[in-house]
């Protein structure tokens, strides 16, 4: 299965495990005063692939996910990145001081240089279309999810970061949710790395699962990591009823809770 | 006749401009407790000018600009509460400074100065250095406004973005520790934080953008000083914490008015 690396991946393009990856982390050790946060951590992440972090809390999901991105420097171990990876990340903890007046077409315009007319298509694609004058800080948490995840996807992004996606969004939106990133991801061909907190509900769209607890407890497609001893040791407490969300909605959420229909085919032409 | 008054309105009109965006910049971060421990540590400066005999502007500078350095070491140890810590040696600074002054200068005339302000008394080379230094401040924010702003939203998500947040960081910092050491003779080691932090968050009450509100801030800075200048030329009332006193009152009319006016209905933000 896995072949010896050979030459770039293309940018865009649905490529499988295979080709180099765009990220590699290789028996990654973090210690906070003698104490190891990450244990001889490895996580591998390719173009078109959705690589899944799960564990409890304190299992340093969030510190993995610093070290991918080259935020934190592991005490040991390697992190490649391909070179000049353009990274979307959606961070999980946001707080803006009451203070800083900013629209979010402001903080989009901030730090890319995308025209006005991606920002308004990517605050559409991500279904937060009329959220561009509002205040960042009058953002419900549903809706502050929505646009980081259009901040990052007008990056042009090779490789999306990101920490509890859904956080703060009710459980349908959760579903919706997943599926969009799933899909802004497809269209762009890029490779995802992300944390959640609940494997059920991105077993539909992940590739790879990884189940971490300091170290890597199993690692695997969604279906064996969920049949996993270790995997059930960590999460075989939680009640077993959750849906497995594999259906297709015949409609979407936008961000006000308006029900819209689905009109994503015209804008990603190339998925056909 | 009235030359000194032309020099404190111009000394205290250039570090009100500057103290606008620098003041926006200070809240929007959450950077007030640094910017206390970096005036009250200004006095600490005035000692070292007046020991070095270098002046107490210099002197004011190179102390800031170390408090700010030791701002970012504090910054690298996450087991440290900044707050905390700045706290501490934002008093023990100016504790420190009060109990060197002695020593160094009879200087128990001018203290309350030193602490208070002492806009009248602006020398021309006072003016120089506000001019001059809230230039260069100027042009620091301009370079690296956009970054900053960035990093002020989300410090990662700027990282990730490719924001060189480290030297942002410390060339604001600079800027910071800047007006603050040039402001010393305007408003005093105690005060100088209110005229950065005052006018700052009345604008942000009138304004919808943040080159709106570091401007309106400015403005607001510029007419406290002028309001301050004015009570103490008609009511003979201390120049520098009636400056104060008027930015305040800038501030209570900008939460009143609108409320009053309303009665209920949201305050423009």
């Amino acid at each position: 299965m896995k072949h010896a690396p050979v030459a770039p991946a293309p940018l865009h393009g649905g490529d499988r495990p295979g080709t180099e990856p765009l990220l590699l982390v290789r028996d990654a050790v973090v210690a906070r005063s003698g104490e190891r946060l990450l244990d001889r951590v490895e996580v591998t992440v390719h173009s078109g692939e959705t690589v899944t972090i799960v564990g409890p809390n304190g299992a340093g999901k969030t510190t993995l996910l610093r070290v991918a991105m080259g935020l934190l420097a592991p005490d040991s171990g390697t992190v490649q990145r391909r070179p000049n990876l353009r990274i979307g990340y959606v961070p999980q903890h946001f707080s803006l001081d009451a203070t800083l007046p900013l629209t979010v077409a402001r903080w989009l315009s901030l730090s890319s240089n995308a025209t006005p007319t991606q920002r308004e298509a990517a605050l559409i694609e991500v279904g937060a279309r009329g959220l561009d004058g509002r205040a960042l800080q009058e953002l419900s948490g549903g809706e502050l999810r929505r646009v980081l995840l259009a901040r990052a996807l007008l990056r042009q992004p090779e490789l999306l970061v990101l920490d509890e996606p859904v956080q703060g969004v009710d459980m349908a939106g959760q579903a919706d949710l997943y599926e969009l990133i799933a899909r802004a991801a497809a269209a762009r061909g890029a490779g995802v790395l992300m944390v959640s907190h609940e494997l059920h509900f991105v077993m539909a769209t992940t590739d790879r699962v990884v189940c971490l607890n300091r170290h890597v407890c199993c690692e695997g497609a969604p279906e064996s990591v969920g049949k996993h001893p270790e995997y059930l040791a960590l999460f075989g407490g939680l009640p077993s009823g959750v849906a497995v969300y594999t259906h297709h909605h015949d409609h979407a959420h936008a961000a006000s809770g308006a029900v819209v229909p689905l009109a994503h085919d015209h804008h990603h032409p190339h998925r056909h | 006749m009235y030359d000194f008054l032309w020099r404190a309105l111009a000394g205290g009109i250039g570090v009100a401009i500057v103290a606008g965006p620098v003041g926006s910049l200070i809240l929007w971060r959450r950077m007030v407790v640094f910017g206390s421990a970096l005036s009250h540590s200004a006095l600490l400066g005035v000692v070292l000018g007046l020991a070095l005999d270098i002046g107490v502007t210099a002197g004011a500078i190179l102390v800031c600009f170390a408090v700010a350095l030791l701002f970012v070491a504090l910054r690298r140890d996450p087991r440290v509460s900044d707050d905390a810590v700045l706290g501490i040696v934002a008093h023990a600074a100016l504790a420190l400074g009060l109990v060197l002054l002695v020593y160094v200068s009879d200087v128990s005339s001018e203290l309350l100065g030193f602490l208070f302000g002492d806009i009248l008394a602006v020398a021309p080379a006072d003016l120089w250095w506000i001019w001059g230094g809230g230039a260069v401040v100027l042009a620091v924010l301009a370079v690296i406004w956009r970054p900053l702003l960035a990093m002020t939203v989300h410090e990662e998500l700027a990282a990730v973005e490719g924001v060189p947040v480290a030297a942002v960081r410390l060339a604001f910092l600079f800027a910071v520790a800047l007006v603050t050491a040039v402001a010393l003779k305007i408003v005093g080691a105690l005060l100088i934080i209110s005229l950065l932090i005052i006018p700052a968050a009345t604008a942000r009450r009138l304004t919808r953008t943040p080159e709106a509100m570091a401007a309106a801030a400015s403005a607001l800075g510029v007419v406290a000083v002028l309001a301050g200048l004015g009570a103490s030329l008609l009511w003979d009332a201390p120049a520098s914490p009636a400056i104060v006193l008027a930015a305040a009152l800038l501030f209570a009319l900008s939460v009143a008015v609108p409320a009053f006016k309303s009665r209920g209905a949201p305050a423009p933000r």
